[in-house]
């Protein structure tokens, strides 16, 4: 009973922290304040019974904390946005957002009630997991053996966005020396 | 019930900044926000009532185990999807670094406006 | 007189990241390597790797950084990762019928050496994870202050 009130509060703080990110102004903060959100979210994995994903979630978060930090601190140091106009009105989005959210109320009454899963397929990989993979950590036997094609096709979707950050961030050699230049010139 | 909810809600915030902001990296964190939501989600659904974690130590009976560990394939699920996450982050910094280094802004409007 | 440029970060970052990064890289292999039987795996170990590299970026400057682990031999690094991941899945497939099949032996649980080609799978993931994630972070951090580096040495002449 605890650790739903605890879930709650940590929701709470989550959903405080991400008003905060969204409407302050100064860059640094936002972003700061979306890490803040990422560490809440590593807590609420803890309590729900999920060290592995605590781990990722932490690590994952300083590193796109650092990344994030890097797009904001920029060579004019830009960091205010500006005042802006809103896309739509605020009164529209309002009735928009609310009937969306009384729509998703009753939507979720129809899932199983919360703490009781459903473990059809669980319930083969934790019975037969020590025998048929024998390693004590069941979320490793899942992800590394019961269903390796995930996790191959994670490995080349990382692989592709990173050299696409990469072909996006490569600059022609053109830009930076000038005996490149000359090169071109003679031919 | 309600957790669901609160995570819905927490959705719906990253949406409105994805949407009605106008600088590029108030975008960007929109879409994380709306990726700690959707990972959260998951995990909710695989949540037992005074359940452990599914790693097993050595002190522990399997059969207890079996009876009382929460399930790990939403966990499985989310630990591609947070990795994947962070591909997708980095690619969408370079892109609004060389946004901000051919426009001088990162403010869309005037992106839109300046096109070409 | 010639006045040496400081690269990097003050003295103090300098001594702290020299304490430091011993203790990240082994709880990153250890985290790795363990990754079968208790909570991390190839992900988180592969990350907090490539976050060691980057702490020494932020710390030291690009060139000490650079003299360790330079872009290229990164970029080698992360395809020879992705590269093992496929071999290890033909092997699978040659050895098993199915591919990504589990092919070593499965040993008792809670051994170092058990769960079959589990440990080299996450070694193979931490080598790409991390080493993809170093490259991107020098390509980010790196290229706008080769521009300005440029600048202020020909200005300087």
């Amino acid at each position: 009973m605890e650790t739903i009130i605890i879930l709650h509060l940590l929701l709470g703080f989550m959903i405080i922290g991400s008003v905060i990110t969204i409407e302050i102004r100064n860059m640094l903060s936002a972003v700061i304040a979306v890490g803040a959100v990422g560490f809440i979210l590593a807590m609420a994995f803890l309590f729900l019974g999920a060290p592995d994903i605590a781990i990722t979630q932490v690590i994952v978060e300083v590193l796109s904390l650092i990344i994030l930090i890097r797009a904001t601190i920029n060579v004019d140091n830009e960091a205010i946005e500006k005042k802006e106009e809103h896309v739509l009105s605020n009164r529209t989005t309002l009735i928009f957002v609310g009937i969306i959210l009384v729509f998703a109320w009753f939507a979720f009454h129809s899932l199983r009630p919360f703490g009781e899963p459903l473990m059809r397929i669980s319930n083969f990989y934790l019975i037969h997991g020590l025998a048929e993979v024998g390693a004590a950590n069941f979320v490793t036997s899942v992800i590394l053996d019961f269903r390796a094609y995930d996790t191959f096709g994670e490995a080349m979707v990382l692989f592709v966005s990173i050299s696409g950050a990469f072909a996006i961030l490569r600059r022609w050699k053109r830009e930076q020396h000038k005996d490149f230049l000359r090169i071109d010139r003679e031919h | 019930m309600t957790l669901y909810f609160l995570d819905f809600v927490l959705l719906i915030i990253g949406l409105y900044a994805l949407v009605v902001k106008r600088h590029i990296v108030k975008k960007i964190l929109g879409v994380a926000i709306m990726e700690y939501a959707v990972n959260l989600f998951l995990i909710l659904l695989g949540f037992k009532k005074a359940g452990i974690a599914p790693i097993l130590t050595k002190d522990m009976d399997l059969q207890t185990f079996i009876q009382t560990a929460v399930d790990p394939l939403p966990q499985a699920l989310v630990l591609t999807s947070i990795v994947i996450g962070l591909g997708t982050l980095a690619l969408m910094v370079a892109m609004a670094i060389r946004l901000y280094e051919r426009y001088g802004t990162f403010d869309m409007e005037e992106i839109n406006r300046l096109r070409g | 007189m010639k006045k040496r440029k400081q690269s990097g970060m003050t003295f103090i970052v300098k001594t702290i990241t020299n304490l430091i990064i011993g203790f990240m890289m082994v709880f990153g292999a250890y985290v790795v390597l363990y990754g079968h039987i208790t909570p991390g795996g190839g992900f988180p170990g592969g990350v907090m790797i490539a976050l060691a590299y980057i702490l020494i970026t932020l710390a030291y400057g690009r060139k000490v950084v650079e003299s360790m682990v330079s872009g290229v031999a990164g970029s080698i690094c992360d395809d020879v990762g992705a590269l093992a991941i496929l071999i290890l899945g033909v092997v699978g497939l040659l050895l098993g019928g199915t591919f990504l099949f589990n092919f070593l032996p499965k040993g008792t649980p809670f051994d170092l050496f058990s769960a079959g080609h589990i440990i080299l799978y996450n070694l193979a993931i931490t080598v790409k994870v991390g080493m993809s994630l170093y490259i991107v972070f020098l390509a980010l951090a790196i290229l706008q202050r080769v521009v300005t580096e440029d600048e202020t040495q020909e200005v300087g002449k």
